[in-house]
């Protein structure tokens, strides 16, 4: 049987993939086209590390089919730092070292920004729920959820 | 490798599903057959995504109540404030599935075939009264959302039938529900119990109509008559919600396992139907 011909646009770009109906969007960004940002923690939705966007929605890219995606809108980690520039959750992330191994933090910079977009100033209970899909195993958490309050207030001066 | 089909119509999902053999599964938002898929827990030939069907992904007003869509996800019932004021407990229980993620594909049709005893959007369904369509070789037929599941994992579809639709009624002017859940942690995991109440009142405060069911007692969410007679004919008083604990209490045959003891399960089911029903009570009691 043929491979599944599946023409999106990834973080903009009009882009097109061949697929098996198994291969997931995470596989099919990580081994087709070449963007490892999102990562494989469980590959059972468990942990967000692949949260991506489609059209506009936060899901876990494990649990979508690549097959699915005609004519979607696919927003990935790579796609949030503009012309070079990190974004301010990026830059905060960095800044307060809300991260140590990493692993987790591309799916909850990704989730992250679509709790701002959503809401521009979450109390912590908000972030807290908001992510309780996306594990860490290093941080504890609070130095996450501060990061991401201060990023929320930088981007409500900017 | 798997065949993959997207059909746009209902009619054309038919079709398809008849042709092929019944090994074809239907996919919605894929949180639970993505997983069983993957782990090898179910086999499949084909999968057919019923996501590209407008009719299974829209929330339209009829009646005075609402057609959900079986594929509508968690995070789109959420975004619907028309119908989450009119089922509050609906709402609740299709809104505590999974994660934001997870939210963002979940769906009432998928957690309902997916049959597991521990549904949370289950009880709420059964609770407010829901039917659903269900398409299939030989047509329509609506049924009432408490036949689909069997025993887990087990539904009461025919080969080659799927949700269409779900249909909740018009809730009455003093009317109200709810829906709570157990789980050790605060959020993500699965209900050890789960309890909702629905009911209606008189203009005077007293209960004239209760449903009531319970999810992950049993091997398929209950609807539990005798503690819908609890409610009947009070005013959801001391006495009426002892009746109604003792009332759930003796329907659940639930398990043992990790998660709670059956002790612990029918205890808590009490527990939960007494604080679903106080919520549901006072919801109805501060409607206009
Ligand atoms: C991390 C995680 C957390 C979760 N937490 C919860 C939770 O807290 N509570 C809970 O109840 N569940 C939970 N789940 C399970 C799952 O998300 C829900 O059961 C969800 O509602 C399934 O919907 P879906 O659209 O993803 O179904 P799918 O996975 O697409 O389908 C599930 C099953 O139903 C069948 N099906 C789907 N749609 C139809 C239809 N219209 N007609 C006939 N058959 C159909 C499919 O063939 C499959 O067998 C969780 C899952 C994950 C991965
Ligand atoms: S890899 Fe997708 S949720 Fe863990
Ligand atoms: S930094 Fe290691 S998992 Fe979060």
């Amino acid at each position: 049987m043929s491979k599944h011909h599946i023409s999106l646009t990834v973080n903009g770009d009009p882009t097109e993939f061949l697929c098996e109906t198994e291969q997931t969007l995470l596989d099919v960004l990580r081994d087709e086209l070449g963007l490892t940002g999102s990562k494989e923690g469980c590959g059972s939705g468990d942990c967000g590390a692949c949260s991506v966007r489609v059209d506009g929605r936060l899901v876990c890219a494990c649990l979508v089919l690549g097959a699915e995606l005609n004519g979607a809108a696919v927003e990935t980690i790579e796609g949030v730092a503009k012309a070079g520039v990190l974004h301010p959750l990026q830059q905060v992330f960095l800044n307060e070292a809300a991260l140590q191994c990493g692993i987790c933090t591309p799916g909850i910079i990704v989730a992250a920004k679509a709790l701002l977009e959503e809401n521009a100033d979450p109390s912590e209970e908000e972030i807290r729920f908001w992510l309780a899909g996306n594990l860490c195993r290093c941080t504890g958490y609070d130095k996450i959820v501060r990061a991401v309050q201060k990023a929320a207030a930088v981007m409500r001066s900017a | 490798m798997l065949t993959f089909n997207n059909p746009t119509t209902v009619e054309e999902a038919v079709a398809l599903l008849q042709k092929t053999d019944s090994r074809q599964r239907v996919l919605a938002g894929g949180t639970d057959l993505l997983v069983q898929l993957r782990s090898g827990r179910i086999q499949a030939q084909g999968v057919v995504d019923l996501k590209r069907i407008p009719e299974l992904r829209t929330i339209r007003t009829e009646n005075g109540g609402f057609r959900i869509g079986a594929a509508v996800s968690g995070a789109e019932l959420g975004e619907h404030p028309a119908l989450s004021t009119m089922w509050p407990g609906v709402i609740e229980g299709a809104r505590l599935i999974g994660s934001t993620q997870i939210q963002g594909r979940a769906s009432l049709g998928g957690n309902v075939c997916n049959a597991s005893p521990a549904a949370d959007g289950v009880p709420g369904l059964i609770a407010a009264g829901a039917t659903c369509t269900i398409v299939g070789p030989g047509g329509r037929r609506v049924v009432a959302v408490d036949a689909i599941a069997v025993s887990p994992g087990k539904t009461s579809l025919a080969p080659g039938e799927f949700v269409v639709d779900f249909f909740l009624p018009a809730q009455a002017a003093k009317g109200g529900d709810a829906y709570l859940r157990f789980i050790p942690r605060t959020e993500m995991d699965i209900a050890v119990v789960g309890a909702a109440v629905n009911l209606l009142l008189d203009a005077s405060g007293v209960c004239t109509h209760a449903r009531v069911a319970l999810g992950a007692v049993a091997p398929r969410a209950l609807l539990v008559e005798a503690a819908s007679h609890a409610l009947v004919g009070t005013r959801v008083e001391a006495a009426a919600l002892e009746a109604l604990a003792a009332a759930a209490r003796a329907a659940c045959a639930p398990i043992n396992d990790k998660r709670g003891t059956i002790e612990f399960r029918t205890q808590v089911a009490g527990v939960l139907a007494k604080r679903a029903a106080i919520i549901a009570y006072e919801r109805a009691r501060s409607r206009a």
